[in-house]
């Protein structure tokens, strides 16, 4: 009972944000509106007991991500600038794009056979943190060394990348 | 040791005797939000008083002595005037998130302060990644003060809020790296679990010696500039920035400011208090077995208060003798002394833990 009134007042965050982001003419407010979309995903992580993930979540979107944007629009954007309008034409479009996006997704998650029978409904005792260090390093069968490795290797090439586009010749 | 876990299992067993439980989880949550901040209120005018005091203390000073007596009621005499003050309407700049940026910066606030292990048993937030949760929710003031910087539409707070979104972000690294430090040393990242292993096997900071001691000295100073306090205070750098990121902001937006940089004082003071000074657990000497039972009938949590106030002491003690630094100054420090000397810290700590010296 708890668990769902807790989890329909996230949605009703998540979903009402997401749409705020997306109709809000400043982009300062749909960055925000955005940070509170993530604190939402962030909240479902720690309703399932996922307190790990919940906390990468927080960490990353939205300590790191969010200020990455807020620090980009604070120094290339002008406060009384907003969004330009855009034609019908365009407007048509991306009705059409989104509509198509959203058919897609439903399409997906109504025909797919969710394995929630199998699964145990997590909860904090079920993934000691331990045991996820010793999984991500480990270079065995379920073992995530590898994807780990080359994650950072993605990385590395983002930061090379970017310092020979910002050097000056 | 008194467990307070008693108290609040048998308040949790009377009640669902009554009503259904997920009622008795909703009327638990409201009497914990209303403990939280009372707390916080409280310790907010005992913090601005403290500071006060202190810093009359170290500029041969008297301090504020005529409100109440020895001035203890100066401090209510400023939230009343800060109540009444009218909060002003600036035209061009974004109302929304001008009015939104001091709640940023309060949740985070009020989300690391229920992490604080308070007493045996005495713990609001606790769960498996206790100290990465405590990290990654303090990120979220960043946000709030960037904010606060952007919407205000007026240059000094623009300034003040970029160098003080470099500073923190910056810091927060000293501070991850000496909090992974004594988790090496721990083992586990769940507070009340560090706390009591400190009660059972000795404080941390005598437990891992010099690796513990040099990570406090870095957690001191990375700590006093997450805060925002000085030597580290030129996001608010008066001289030269009016007042930083909060300069057009007045009555209580202003005031939110200031509870938030008090309590964040505090709760950068109680974390060091929980990590390397054993928290709620009483000074305990190996032997002398009279002396440890006299401390252990000291309750807990005036054993955490405290330390957490010893530290609050010395946070104070660097303010108000080091002068300001300059934007580059705090920034080479950081990252060219502070990360390089605690990420040998971390190999020093490995090395102690893995050879067994730990004492």
């Amino acid at each position: 009972m708890a668990q769902t009134i807790i989890f329909l007042i996230l949605a009703a965050i998540i979903l009402g944000c997401g749409i705020m982001a997306v109709t809000t003419k400043r982009i300062m407010r749909a960055a925000t509106y955005l940070m509170f979309v993530l604190f939402g995903t962030a909240g479902l992580y720690f309703l399932m007991g996922y307190t790990f993930l919940g906390s990468v979540q927080v960490m990353v979107y939205a300590g790191g991500v969010v200020v990455l944007y807020i620090f980009a629009l604070m120094l290339t954007g002008r406060q009384d600038k907003k969004n330009p309008t855009v034609s019908l034409a365009k407007k048509f479009a991306a009705l059409v794009a989104s509509l198509c996006g959203a058919g897609l997704f439903l399409f997906a998650i109504i025909t797919h056979q969710f394995a929630e029978n199998i699964l145990t409904p997590p909860s904090e005792q079920t993934t000691p943190v331990s045991l996820l260090g010793e999984q991500l390093l480990s270079s065995d069968k379920f073992g995530y060394l590898l994807p780990f490795e080359i994650v950072s290797i993605l990385l590395l090439a983002c930061i090379v990348g970017s310092l020979i586009i910002a050097r000056k010749h | 040791m008194f467990d307070f876990s008693i108290v609040s299992k048998w308040f949790h067993d009377l009640l669902t005797d009554f009503i259904p439980e997920w009622l008795v989880i909703g009327i638990e949550c409201v009497i914990v939000l209303l403990f939280i901040i009372v707390l916080y209120a409280i310790l907010a005018i005992a913090l601005i008083y403290l500071e006060r005091k202190i810093c009359a203390f170290f500029q041969c000073r008297i301090g504020p002595n005529r409100v109440g007596k020895w001035g203890l009621l100066q401090v209510f005499a400023d939230v009343f005037k800060m109540l009444s003050k009218e909060i002003i309407k600036m035209r061009q700049s974004d109302r929304m998130l001008h009015d939104m940026a001091p709640f940023f910066i309060l949740t985070a606030s009020f989300l690391t302060f229920s992490c604080i292990p308070w007493n045996k048993g005495l713990e609001i937030l606790d769960f498996n990644v206790g100290i990465f949760f405590f990290i990654a929710v303090s990120g979220i003031g960043v946000i709030g003060i960037l904010l606060a910087g952007w919407a205000s539409h007026s240059k000094y707070p623009m300034i003040g809020a970029m160098r003080s979104g470099a500073q923190l972000i910056s810091y927060e690294l000293s501070i991850g790296m000496t909090m992974l430090t004594m988790l090496l040393l721990c083992g586990t990242m769940q507070l009340s679990e560090i706390v009591q292993q400190q009660a059972d096997y000795g404080w941390n900071i005598v437990r891992g010696h010099v690796p513990a001691v040099l990570a406090f000295i870095i957690y001191l100073i990375a700590g006093n500039a997450e805060c925002n306090r000085g030597p580290f205070d030129l996001p608010e750098a008066e001289s030269e920035l009016t007042a930083g990121y909060h300069t057009e902001y007045s009555g209580m937006g202003f005031g939110f400011f200031y509870l938030a940089e008090y309590l964040n004082l505090f709760i950068c003071a109680a974390m060091a208090a929980t990590i390397f000074l054993g928290g709620w657990a009483p000074l305990y000497f190996p032997g002398l077995d009279g002396f440890n039972t006299i401390m252990s009938y000291i309750p807990g949590f005036v054993w955490f208060f405290g330390k957490a106030f010893f530290v609050v002491f010395l946070l104070m003690w660097i303010r108000w003798t080091y002068p300001r630094l300059r934007i580059d100054q705090l920034l080479s420090l950081e990252w060219k002394y502070l990360m390089p000397i605690s990420m040998f810290n971390i190999i020093l700590m490995a090395i102690v833990v893995c050879f067994g010296l730990t004492l």
